[in-house]
């Protein structure tokens, strides 16, 4: 589904992404682990095509395009879908409005029907249960005023009834009590199917507990360094990130 | 000096014209008024930008047009069906309607609205209303000092009196909707009393359109008098054409306890400016004016507000948004001055600015006035562009750049418009913010 080669990309003058190499197959579940500031969410937005970002190097292979190719609103439609760690509110435009407007967009792309406000609350009251989400956020403004903990259960509602192919959630998990924490895995374990894929950014193996990953990554500087299955997480929990740094490196 | 004086009998001398027309048929008092704000309006010159309240804003191009008067109704073919994009269901019979400034008794209906509610042209009022009128007719908008008010003035014949008597309660909002119709460059002053008595409440829609894409000038002056524990709730919708000019003052007096809520709403004209005072004679009232200008083109919107807090406990909210595009401009200036005494004043201001064009600008000056202790005061401005943090989260669920870019200005708009409880106002804003920008949205 995603092949990423040798990707180098820049914001600014600072390269950050130092040639990542990733493969997702659909049905995977990938977690992607890292310290501060060493590219996590670098990744995340260059898969999504943010503008910010320049592509220096590298490709990226998805479903059989090269992804870097494709505006960014037309990746969305294409099945990528990111959930951010910080985001953004939209004040004067109700959630439900937000989200048939997403909908029909996607549904005009797949060459289905669009819906009306209504047959789209229909959908939406169904997709709010796998989120636990309470009616009240739907007519509310796009994340204004929303807690960090709703922000995050928004995006994964957004996910719900966009059904990507890929989803790259960027610490989804940050900021949220125990109870949200198991509500938005649990909405993420259903989401989950052999057509589609999942990386979640994560610094917490406590998710990995939640969700179980196929594969875990460690991003460091740039680069995966490191590549294992879950019990990978557990040996970065207790040990930190200090004996994963290749020969010479320094925080 | 001269060439100004020369503009000024040339272009506006009709109200001498006027007097001669009305005499006998108003009372004294009313064209007496006249004739002392004529004779007033002769020693004073209109501004120009060296007078610090016009700074950003030269009238010039409004005062060198050779303007034609209408002294007579001439409905011009018009009919209540080819109104009705001027009305709204909710005042559908409680509406006024003036054509080129002249009531139009046809186009009107006032069958909506109940025995309590005196709801006149100025032409048209009994002695008994005439009398109220007399107390507050010119009573708060001063002409002494400004030109255009002095015009205005000097021009009252017609207009619209909304008065509900003390304790009256009036849930059905009057409409006053100013037409302009006139294919000849024309000058209407409009003129506007509401009264509200003690303990009464009421809804106002006051509203500026056009038939045709036309140069002609408004030269509005609306006065507001809420007596004690009275509640106002005013709207005013100014949509003129866009090669117009619109000149307006609204001055509002609001008595203890009193509460008056303005939402204005300026889209039309190519030069705009409302002035907005309010005065707050006593304690523990309550004011709220909130506002929106969307300009394109070669648009140039002003406004000027003042709140004036002489006494303690009142409160004041103002929030003004601005859209801008093409080669437009915005000025505003919000003064809130909090004078000696007005103890325990609670007054927020702000003012918010999205450009969607580099060719458009503001000038946006909140200002705050403190000389009195215990108070609670805010203000603040912003000039903003859309970001692309914010048009990339939309892009990324799927939303096209042009729509994206619909969605957020139609936001920034719509946390002035949502607060609006008259559905098909709040409807029609919506739409016409929305084509104005050549945008469109499928929403609820
Ligand atoms: N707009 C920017 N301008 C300059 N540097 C930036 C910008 N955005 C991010 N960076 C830098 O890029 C590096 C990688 O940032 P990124 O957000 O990808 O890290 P991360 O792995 O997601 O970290 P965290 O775990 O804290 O979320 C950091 O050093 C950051 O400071
Ligand atoms: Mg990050």
């Amino acid at each position: 589904m995603l092949e990423i080669r040798n990707l180098r990309a820049k914001i600014g003058d600072k390269e950050i992404l130092k040639g990542l190499n990733l493969t997702v197959r659909a049905g995977e579940i990938h977690a992607i682990m890292g310290p501060n500031g060493s590219g996590k969410s670098t990744l995340a937005k260059v898969l999504a095509g943010h503008p910010s970002y320049e592509v220096t190097g590298g490709e990226v292979i998805y479903q059989g395009k090269n992804l870097l190719e494709i505006d960014p609103d037309e990746r969305a439609r294409e099945g990528v879908f990111l959930a951010f760690q910080y985001p953004i509110e939209i004040p004067g435009v109700s959630n439900a409005n937000f989200l048939r407007m997403a909908y029909n967009e996607k549904a005009k792309h797949d060459g289905r029907d669009e819906l009306d406000p209504l047959e789209f609350d229909d959908l939406l009251q169904e997709r709010m249960k796998i989120v636990e989400m309470d009616s009240v956020f739907i007519n509310r403004s796009v994340n204004e005023g929303f807690s960090g903990g709703e922000k995050k259960r928004n995006e994964i509602l957004q996910m719900a009834v966009l059904e990507p192919k890929l989803a790259i959630l960027d610490e989804t998990d940050s900021g949220l009590d125990i109870d949200s924490l198991r509500i938005v895995a649990n909405g993420v374990n259903k989401l989950a199917n052999k057509d589609n894929a999942i990386i979640l950014v994560t610094h917490y193996q406590r998710l990995l507990n939640y969700i179980e990953p196929n594969f875990v990554h460690v991003l460091y500087k740039g680069q995966i360094v490191k590549s294992g299955g879950k019990e990978l997480a557990l040996a970065l929990e207790e040990k930190g990130y200090d004996w994963i740094k290749p020969a010479g490196a320094t925080a | 000096m001269a060439q100004v004086a020369k503009e000024k009998n040339s272009n506006f001398s009709a109200y001498k014209i006027l007097a001669g027309m009305r005499e006998g048929m108003d009372p004294a008092w009313l064209a007496a008024l006249r004739a002392k704000a004529g004779a007033r309006f002769e020693e004073i010159d209109f501004p120009t930008t060296r007078n610090e309240e016009w700074k950003y804003t030269n009238v010039a191009p409004i005062l060198k047009v050779p303007y034609r008067e209408i002294f007579d109704l001439d409905a011009d073919g018009l009919t209540v069906e080819r109104i009705a994009p001027f009305t709204f269901v909710e005042s559908r019979h409680s509406q006024m309607v003036f054509i080129n400034g002249i009531y139009s008794k046809e186009l009107s209906d006032l069958s909506g609205l109940p025995e309590s509610a005196v709801v006149t042209s100025l032409a048209g009022m009994t002695e008994e209303q005439a009398l109220v009128a007399s107390r507050h007719l010119a009573a708060y908008a001063k002409y002494q000092d400004d030109a255009f008010t002095a015009l205005n003035t000097a021009h009252i014949g017609d207009g619209a009196l909304v008065y509900i008597p003390g304790g009256k309660i009036v849930e059905t909002p009057v409409h006053v909707i100013f037409i302009s119709t006139s294919e000849e460059a024309s000058a209407t002053h409009p003129r506007v009393l509401i009264i509200a008595g003690k303990g009464a409440m009421a809804t106002i829609i006051e509203s500026y359109v056009s038939t045709e894409d036309n140069v002609y000038l408004t030269n509005a002056v609306t006065e507001v008098f809420a007596a004690e524990e009275s509640a106002i709730t005013h709207y005013r919708l100014q949509e003129e054409s866009e090669k117009a000019f619109h000149v307006a003052t609204t001055q509002v007096h609001q008595e203890r306890e009193s509460n008056y809520v303005s939402y204005a709403f300026s889209l039309g004209a190519e030069i705009a400016r409302h002035t907005l005072n309010v005065v707050l004679t006593d304690e523990h009232t309550d004011t709220t004016i909130d506002g929106l200008y969307v300009v394109t083109g070669k648009q140039h919107v002003d406004n000027h507000t003042t709140m004036d807090h002489s006494k303690p406990n009142c409160t004041s909210h103002q929030l003004y948004k601005g859209i801008l595009d093409g080669k437009s401009r915005a000025v505003l200036k919000g003064k809130v001055l909090v004078r000696e005494g007005a103890l325990l004043t609670e007054a927020h201001q702000l003012n918010k600015n999205l450009l969607l064009s580099k060719d458009s600008s503001v000038d946006t000056k909140p200002q705050l006035e403190i000389f009195a202790d215990d108070v609670k005061c805010s203000h603040g401005a912003t000039v903003g562009q859309l970001e692309d943090d914010e048009l990339f989260y939309l892009a990324s669920r799927g939303i096209a750049p042009e729509q994206a870019r619909a969605l957020l200005t139609f936001g920034f708009a719509e946390d002035v418009i949502s607060k609006i409880k008259l559905k098909s106002v709040r409807k029609q804003l919506d739409k016409t913010v929305l084509d104005k920008l050549h945008q469109s949205l499928d929403l609820e």
